[in-house]
């Protein structure tokens, strides 16, 4: 409803201070009617005022549909649906729903108001640590990518110290008051890296965004996301860093590419990290299309531990009748050391409650040592993630979803059935890399159980030990 | 029908009514559990048109088992209306999709003023909600009144209530879900 002071005709006027609070609120961003919370009035005169624009949420792309916001095409995700909206049989796009249904009788908005200058900072950096030699190195070169607004792929170990890395870049585009994003695939890396971010740049604003986070409005300096969350952005960032790029979902799913790219404002840097670059980027290396840095040392300058493989005759049998293979009962209890903690990776969730019933059963550990298993759709997943963490817990059975981008400081890493297709390449490197990750406790046994090598398997090790080579052990 | 019996929440309606239960009968072919709660959060509240497709086939099915008694009287389908503003934003009434499933002509006779989402609400709230339907246009034949989910049977007694008021003979219930 219209405010009653208002004479008849005239666009009410809005404040320079509502348009700028927009501003912030909106740029960048790319959103549907119902996710700009605007009266109606307000929203007409930014749209007369061309402060938002319009966008058609599909467009055809010759036989095709497209969804304008996360880029599907595929016939089976798009829904026909007689809108009594509208009054007209139309279609609208089941694959980012999640996110709020996008209907052909809409419009996706962005703003074109006034823009935002983001602070200036001299010198945001609260983070007072060295870097190795390699590390160095990778440093400037990304700085050197950050100024000359190009791409960088910067591939590093696991326990390179990736984040770190990142700051000095992260504090040269601060000073020139640009906007960072930081995108990983998931959404446990978010929740780690928000702290490490926030206290290493104190005095800038950080916020985090992931499905169900707290932070919801998405209006600062530094965002740090999950891919999905980058499907609400639109020309935002001057720096785009997408972390582990080779990552599930972000390798497998289209329209997380399609969203980063869009997220980018036309002259950008993006820089990529990963450990485990997949087929097509070392192609484009090879090719030299991509430039990239190579940091093959742990920053504790210790080699990464190259697991073993253990072979168990009856795998299968023993994982379903619910009792422990010998060979894996017998590694357990003959550890080296057997005060680090246990991580235990199982191909499938049921299997991980499973094992973890088994495990506290049999009290092979010791009678008292607590065991929980973790996967994807647990309710209790950060809170079981922080027990390890805190050592409360001394063995944790988990699903691939702790693969990559968690670090704790000691433990041994079993794989149960690493010939499973879940296991592929990079995710035995990544999980291998789990261990001897602190300059306490640098190294850590990484046992493969199996029922006959795979492929996988092979060519993790092999690539771990291409990789020390490379470091120079 | 001497042997038929009743489960408790027909007993306490027949109670509430003082034995007159403004519907006959409910109807419901899948139980509510976590999995029909994930399905309904994305097909009714996310909004994901085509997945009420999948229904059909028991929809149908689950119909000519119950109602196949009806035989040849003149029997019309009625689903549950939306508010105007609730269908403004669903874009669709799930209710309507279910009615169109089945072989009866469909009326929408009822329509429904703006109240709070039932499943928000308590069941003692749920039941003490002034009725929000009423009757566009009498129909005299025996009416299925149609809706998606059957949790205390408030909407559905509601809307019933009001089709015997303007005449309507019998009305019976069918709905996909029994919460």
């Amino acid at each position: 409803m219209p405010p009653p002071n208002l004479p008849k005709g005239r666009t009410p006027h809005l404040s320079s201070l509502d348009l700028q609070k927009f501003a912030l609120l909106f740029s960048g961003k790319l959103l549907l009617r119902q996710e700009l919370d605007l009266d109606e009035t307000t929203f007409q005169t930014l749209l007369s005022t061309q402060s938002l624009t319009a966008l058609p949420t599909f467009e055809q792309k010759f036989s095709r549909v497209q969804c304008q916001r996360c880029g599907n095409q595929k016939k089976s995700l798009l829904g026909t649906i007689p809108c009594q909206q509208c009054g007209q049989t139309h279609v609208y796009c089941r694959k980012c729903i999640e996110m709020g249904r996008v209907m052909a009788c809409e419009s996706l908005y962005y703003w074109t108001g006034q823009e935002i200058a983001w602070p200036k900072y001299d010198d945001p950096l609260t983070w007072e640590g060295t870097f190795t030699a390699a590390q160095q190195h990778a440093a400037d070169r990304i700085v050197q990518a950050i100024n000359q607004k190009e791409e960088l792929l910067v591939w590093a170990v696991c326990g390179a110290g990736k984040t770190e890395m990142l700051f000095p870049g992260i504090r040269e585009a601060l000073k020139l008051g640009r906007r960072i994003c930081i995108a990983t695939p998931r959404a446990d890396v978010v929740r780690e890296l928000k702290p490490r971010i926030q206290q290493a740049f104190a005095d800038v604003y950080v916020q985090a965004l992931y499905g169900g986070s707290d932070e919801k409005d998405g209006t600062a300096q530094i965002i740090l996301a999950t891919t999905h969350q980058l499907l609400r952005y639109r020309q935002a960032f001057d720096l785009v860093i997408i972390d582990e790029i080779d990552a599930f979902p972000f390798h497998h799913d289209p329209s997380l590419p399609f969203a980063a790219n869009r997220a980018k404002k036309d002259i950008h840097t993006t820089i990529y990290l990963t450990a485990t670059p997949r087929s097509q980027q070392r192609l484009q290396i090879a090719r030299k299309k991509l430039p990239h840095v190579f940091v093959p040392i742990r920053y504790h300058g210790h080699p990464l531990p190259v697991p073993t493989y253990k072979m168990c005759f009856t795998l299968q049998k023993d994982l379903k009748s619910d009792s422990i293979p010998r060979p894996f009962r017998k590694w357990m209890k003959t550890r080296k050391k057997p005060n680090r903690q246990l991580l235990i990776f199982v191909p499938t969730i049921a299997l991980a409650e499973k094992m973890k019933e088994t495990l506290t059963q049999q009290g092979i550990l010791g009678k008292e040592a607590a065991i929980e298993s973790v996967h994807a759709e647990d309710q209790l997943r950060e809170e079981k993630v922080q027990q390890f963490r805190n050592k409360t817990v001394d063995a944790l059975v988990t699903t691939t979803i702790l693969e990559r981008g968690v670090t704790f400081p000691s433990v041994d890493v079993a794989i149960l059935d690493a010939g499973n297709d879940v296991f592929d390449e990079a995710a035995l490197v990544q999980i291998a890399g789990r261990a001897g990750r602190s300059s306490d406790d640098p190294t850590g046994e990484v046992v493969f159980f199996h029922d006959g090598k795979t492929e996988a398997m092979v060519q993790a090790v092999r690539s771990i030990q291409l990789m020390n080579k490379r470091g120079g052990f | 029908m001497s042997d038929t019996t009743y489960c408790d929440d027909c007993l306490w309606w027949e109670n509430y009514y003082d034995g007159h239960d403004p519907i006959i009968f409910n109807y419901s072919i899948y139980r509510y559990n976590e999995f029909m709660k994930e399905v309904i959060v994305k097909w009714k509240y996310r909004g994901d048109y085509s997945l009420g497709n999948m229904f059909q086939s028991d929809f149908v099915e689950g119909f000519q088992q119950a109602f196949s008694f009806l035989g040849k009287q003149q029997a019309s389908v009625v689903p549950i209306p939306l508010s105007t503003d609730r269908l403004q934003e669903r874009a669709f009434n799930q209710s309507q999709l279910l009615a169109d499933i089945l072989p009866l002509p469909r009326h929408n006779v009822l329509s429904r003023i703006h109240s709070e989402k039932q499943s928000k609400k308590t069941r003692k709230e749920r039941v003490e909600t002034k009725n929000p339907f009423s009757v566009t246009e009498s129909l005299h034949n025996p009416i299925i009144l149609v809706d998606d989910i059957y949790t205390t049977g408030t909407t559905l007694r509601h809307a019933a209530s009001r089709l015997r008021e303007k005449g309507c003979p019998r009305v019976y219930t069918y709905t996909l879900i029994r919460g």
